[in-house]
């Protein structure tokens, strides 16, 4: 490390009175980052072993192979959260895909207010999982929410009872997701949108191409490396969510809206089950890992053609 | 445009628009609207509603007044919690992020593309393969249930994001610049402090903002973490709805909802514009 900042003006390695005037920016560049380093590193080795032994109340050594991981995709709880996951994954993120580029094409129109709109709709981005899923838990709520309201109004056969029905609880979730994030594939399509070269638009409209055939022949397939991004993102947050949850509907009724972070808490600070809990927590690791690899390799595949070109 | 704007493919446009921004607005109207409405009003009728009479005094309850467990020091002491969990955190990790970006970008040295990539892959890891580790790491160096060991974790953790944001922003100022500056003899910090600091108030604003909501927002650490009177607010906001599942107060637990988010929603009004930069800087990563 001791020529870890070479100059162009002094070659080799610099004096040891140097080292010592050098010492402050060798700190502050290196122990920030080895710090970070390190942690995400030895976190996540060290979590995988624990996966690998029999920890319950306390980390222990011992090697159980996957026994843990057995129990885990065999429990009950893991495989309700990741049917929840699948649902949940593949609603949210189209839903929210579909809402943000309806919002962007309509915003994209030249209208009014456009600052003031957008304002509006990305505001939920800026407040917590907790404040979105404690807010809709109340306006879903049968009792006192929307359905109560309606019922108020006169139509007592109203039925909205999503929050605490087993079948339809999960789509709570995704209502509230689709509100807190939709506004996020919202801004990403909007500046997809105002990138895209005027010409290729004016020649479409020589052509005698229409408003909605501008749209979906040539504007919308500029905007695929975005979608893609958009769908990524999204699903990073689908994969871990767990704040919104918790807020929203605390994995119920019953055990019916858990996800995959919510057994990984439950097993390592309820149930006292490091081991299983580890092992739950790798699983995600996994699950993520399937969605970010093919995402890296196309990243990795457009920049080389982009560099060749 | 002006003879267009009356077509009735306008009108339309403009409906569903109002219509969106009613379907996002409704949940923040009726939580305002029932932070000044009595516990007893709203139990009659539902949460969606308008206030008979203003009951200013849920703000009171709610800021001093309501109990979590056997405190009854409203939601006061959470939110100073988390004022000095995150007001610290964001300083930290904006600085580090910002002379680590610097030294990655523009100042170079040896290993600097590999560490910096390492650095980066926080961005995905789950916080759940974390949490052992660091409960483990709190443990052992005495700052389990303290504010400060949230302020570790949030600095350390948000480095994966300062170093990226400053990264990507000091790349794209001329290499020139550094090298004549060092030919004429100024050293690591001497550069940042003249040239690379005057040039980052964009970056650094962006930054701020980013990590200012992450960290607020945040509650898996914090409800994991601490306990009782150290939490931070996102934690006392769940804990107060399981104190009053029974008797809900769903005035005063509006007012609470209001003060908590209000912080980080002050900051997106004042400081959209970069809000909105960070968030698609952290998109396109």
């Amino acid at each position: 490390m001791t020529d870890a900042v070479s100059t162009a003006t002094r070659p080799g390695w610099p004096a040891t009175s140097d080292m010592v005037r050098r010492l402050p920016e060798y700190l502050m560049i290196w122990v920030p980052l080895l710090l970070s380093a390190a942690h995400l590193i030895s976190f996540s080795i060290w979590t995988i072993w624990i996966s690998f032994t029999p920890s319950t109340l306390v980390p222990v050594t011992g090697w159980v192979g996957l026994r843990n991981y057995n129990s885990v995709l065999a429990s009950r709880n893991w495989q309700i959260a990741f049917d929840n996951l699948l649902l949940f994954g593949i609603a949210f993120v189209l839903l929210s895909l579909i809402t943000g580029l309806v919002l962007a094409i309509l915003l994209d129109q030249r209208i009014r207010g456009e600052n003031v709109l957008r304002t509006i709709f990305l505001y939920p981005l800026a407040v917590s999982f907790v404040v979105t899923g404690t807010v809709w838990s109340w306006l879903l709520n049968p009792g006192i929410g929307i359905e109560k309201l309606v019922h108020d109004l006169g139509w007592s056969s109203f039925h909205f009872d999503w929050l605490v029905n087993r079948d339809m609880a999960i789509w709570t979730i995704v209502i509230a997701a689709i509100w807190q994030s939709s506004g996020f594939a919202m801004a990403l399509f909007l500046a997809g949108l105002r990138s895209v070269d005027t010409d290729i638009i004016r020649a479409a409209q020589i052509d005698g191409a229409g408003p909605i055939r501008t749209y979906w022949r040539v504007i919308l397939p500029t905007l695929w490396p975005i979608t893609i991004t958009v769908v990524v993102v999204q699903l990073q947050f689908a994969i871990s969510a767990f704040d919104l949850v918790r807020a929203l509907t605390n994995g119920g009724p019953g055990i019916a809206t858990q996800l995959p972070a919510l057994v990984v808490y439950d097993l390592m600070f309820q149930r006292s089950q490091l081991g299983r809990g580890a092992a739950a927590a790798v699983l995600m690791l996994l699950i993520l890992l399937a969605v970010l690899l093919p995402y890296a390799a196309w990243r990795y595949v457009q920049r080389r053609q982009a560099a060749h070109a | 445009m002006r003879d267009r704007s009356f077509a009735p493919s306008r009108i339309l446009i403009y409906l569903v628009v109002t219509l969106f921004a009613a379907a996002y607005l409704a949940p923040l109207v009726v939580v305002v609207l029932n932070s000044v409405r009595t516990n007893e009003e709203i139990a009659q009728g539902s949460m969606i509603g308008w206030p008979q009479h203003m009951a200013w005094r849920n703000y009171l309850t709610a800021w001093s007044g309501f109990c979590i467990a056997e405190t009854c020091a409203g939601i006061r002491p959470y939110m100073l919690n988390s004022a000095l969990i995150t007001i610290p955190a964001t300083i930290f990790s904006t600085l580090l992020g910002a002379v680590a970006g610097y030294a990655v970008s523009l100042w170079r040295f040896r290993g600097d593309n590999w560490i910096y990539g390492i650095v980066t892959l926080g961005l995905f890891l789950p916080q759940q393969m974390r949490l052992l580790p660091w409960t483990i790491v709190l443990r052992d160096i005495g700052l389990i249930n303290t504010l400060w060991g949230l302020v570790l974790i949030h600095t350390i953790q948000g480095l994966s994001f300062t170093v990226l944001f400053c990264r990507n922003y000091y790349i794209a100022i001329p290499h020139e610049l550094i090298r004549t500056a060092r030919i004429d003899g100024a050293g690591f910090f001497r550069i940042f402090w003249r040239i690379i600091l005057p040039l980052s108030s964009p970056i650094l604003i962006v930054t701020v903002i980013w990590q200012f909501t992450h960290i607020w927002n945040e509650f898996l650490y914090g409800v994991t973490f601490t306990t009782g009177q150290q939490q931070p607010v996102t934690a006392a906001l769940i804990a107060l709805s399981a104190a009053v599942a029974d008797i809900p107060q769903h005035g005063v637990q509006s007012a609470a909802v209001i003060i908590a988010a209000l912080p980080t929603l002050l900051i997106y009004l004042f400081g959209g514009r970069y809000f909105v930069r960070g968030l698609t800087a952290g998109a396109v990563k």
